[in-house]
């Protein structure tokens, strides 16, 4: 579905990328993980456009779309959940969610596909006439899933959705990626919550240094005492 | 739920602005036109400014565009419904034009071109005599006849500022309320957020600029039959600086700011002159301890004041960090 090969890149000059490699399957989800530093929000800043790609390529199902822009990524069906707190506070929920459409030439199609999406969180229909910021933590993050969906994007990268969130509120938005999943989207997440997010994902991914250092099934990677040690303050050993 | 005194206030407004003008010497009319002409100008910026979050210092210098292309054509005979958009577009275009290198970089890169296009502007209408008079400007603009409509005298011309103020404001209420207008919001307050949402940051801000300067120009489109003489002072950076003071001390981001704004920047050494020679000092007080104490603005000001007789509902602990973003 996505597939990275032998990615270099940073911000301006500077490299923070130093090789990233990995294929995701479609209808998965994978988190992506590593200590702080290791370029993790990099990659997908990288993926979908925000910074300079000095070489290599992004493929997504075999087309190039390596340097595309962020609305090309978005026609591309490729949507992008940042890092905190991304709702606008003093919009109404609905005008919140319109902003997720905002760049298609089919505004007939972002209307019915609002009316759906608030059928997949009736949370914010009850809500749609409150303003964001009167919604708690986890019904934001509820919103910005909401508002990546509404172009039917085919992968979502969804950057640390825990930030912030309590344990249970963490459970629901983690719930919610996987009933995405199960409805066929795929979807790529950083998290600093290795443990919790490894435990309801299917695949894994290490970054260290800027470079890919383990790949496999989340639960393999769960199991690895590699892992845990990465996170201690270690590093992986080559080979 | 909507509040119902949103939209009695801006009635009440509409009549007050209506019934102003009534018994006024053609001094106060003037004034009171001024006000509105300026709070277009403002308006604009605010749209550049308030929302799109750049700082342009040449709103007085796309004034002047307006207002001697305006003068120009109607001084060879052309009606002002048709100079007017001549004036509009040519600033819109002049804006775009402007913009596009400015924006490309990042920070306060478009504040200094625009201060240098100020000047440049200046430099020109006060050198180019064969186009603009030079330092004696042009004078004897027609007013606007509009068949049973004619505003030479004063007080029709009020009115035909008012109709002009709030059709442009209605429009920048369009703006600002359709979700591109929304998405100026997404811009001013988190970039990356605008990005992630396909935005264009650039060629929104780019679009925010070259229409605050539109609506400088239709200002410059009315200062030219109102006073019926511009000169290149009229345009200086100075007058910039007040276009900015305007949107700053009426409240930037606020729809309503900046019209507010003008009338403090307009108004308010007018019902000061009773005080005589202190009266610019007064005035010059009065505005800096607004901008020490209540920086967000008059209407920054009036909504704290609400907010402590009026507290709203508490957010929870846990949104202060929304509540920052």
């Amino acid at each position: 579905m996505l597939e990275l090969k032998d990615l270099h890149g940073g911000y301006g000059k500077i490299t923070i990328l130093n090789g990233v490699n990995f294929v995701i399957p479609k209808a998965s989800i994978t988190t992506v993980i590593g200590p702080n530093g290791a370029g993790k929000s990099t990659v997908f800043k990288a993926i979908f456009g925000l910074l300079n790609i000095h070489s290599g390529q992004v493929l997504l199902d075999g087309q190039d779309v390596t340097r595309a822009s962020p609305a090309q990524m978005i026609g591309h069906g490729v949507t992008y959940v940042p890092q905190g707190r991304n709702v606008i506070p003093q919009l109404s929920v609905w005008h919140n969610l319109e902003l997720g459409g905002i760049t298609s030439p089919d505004q007939a199609r972002v209307r019915a596909r609002m009316e759906e999406v608030m059928d997949q969180f009736p949370m914010l229909r009850q809500r749609r006439n409150q303003k964001a910021i009167e919604l708690s933590g986890g019904q934001q993050k509820q919103l910005e899933i909401a508002r990546a969906l509404l172009l039917d994007p085919r992968l979502i990268l969804i950057d640390e959705p825990s930030i912030g969130l309590s344990p249970n509120l963490v459970q629901e938005v983690f719930a919610t990626l996987i009933r995405l999943r199960d409805q066929g989207v795929t979807v790529l997440m950083v998290e600093q919550n290795a443990k919790a997010a490894l435990a309801m994902s299917d695949y894994g991914l290490v970054l260290e240094l800027g470079q890919t250092r383990m790949h496999d099934r989340a639960e393999t990677l769960l199991a690895d005492p590699r892992v845990g040690h990465l996170f201690l303050g270690g590093h992986i050993e080559e080979g | 739920m909507r509040r119902p005194g949103k939209p009695v206030l801006l009635g009440l407004g509409l009549v007050a602005l209506a019934l102003a003008p009534v018994g006024q010497t053609d001094y106060i009319l003037y004034i009171l036109s001024s006000w509105l002409v300026f709070a277009i100008a403002a308006v604009g910026l605010n749209l550049t400014l308030g929302y799109a979050g750049q700082i342009s210092l040449a709103q007085a210098s796309f004034m002047g565009i307006g207002a001697y292309t305006v003068a120009l054509l109607t001084l060879a005979g052309v009606p002002w419904l048709v100079a007017m958009p001549a004036g509009v577009l040519l600033c819109f275009l002049v804006g775009l034009a402007l913009g596009f290198p400015a924006l490309r970089v990042q920070g306060h890169f478009l504040a200094f071109v625009t201060l240098a296009f100020n000047t440049l502007f200046f430099l020109v209408a006060r050198n180019e005599d064969w186009l603009t008079g030079g330092p004696y400007g042009l004078s004897g603009m027609p007013r606007p006849d509009f068949w049973l409509f004619n505003t030479d005298p004063n007080l029709p011309f009020y009115y035909f500022t008012l109709i002009v103020f709030v059709i442009s404001s209605a429009l920048m209420w369009g703006i600002v309320r359709s979700p591109w207008g929304r998405a100026f919001k997404a811009l001013r307050e988190n970039p990356i957020r605008a990005e992630s949402l396909g935005l264009d940051t650039r060629r929104i801000t780019l679009l925010a600029f070259a229409i605050g300067s539109a609506y400088a120009g239709l200002a410059g489109a009315m200062f030219s039959p109102l006073v019926q003489y511009i000169e290149p002072g009229s345009f200086s950076f100075v007058q910039s600086l007040r276009v900015l003071l305007m949107v700053v001390v009426g409240g930037s981001g606020f729809f309503f700011g900046p019209v507010l704004g003008a009338a403090v920047v307009i108004l308010l050494p007018e019902f000061l002159r009773f005080t005589e020679g202190y009266y610019l000092m007064i005035y010059a007080t009065m505005v800096i301890l607004l901008m020490v104490f209540c920086p967000s603005g008059l209407i920054g000001l009036g909504q704290r004041l609400r907010d402590r007789f009026r507290p709203g509902r508490e957010l929870r602990g846990d949104m202060k960090q929304g509540a920052q973003l």
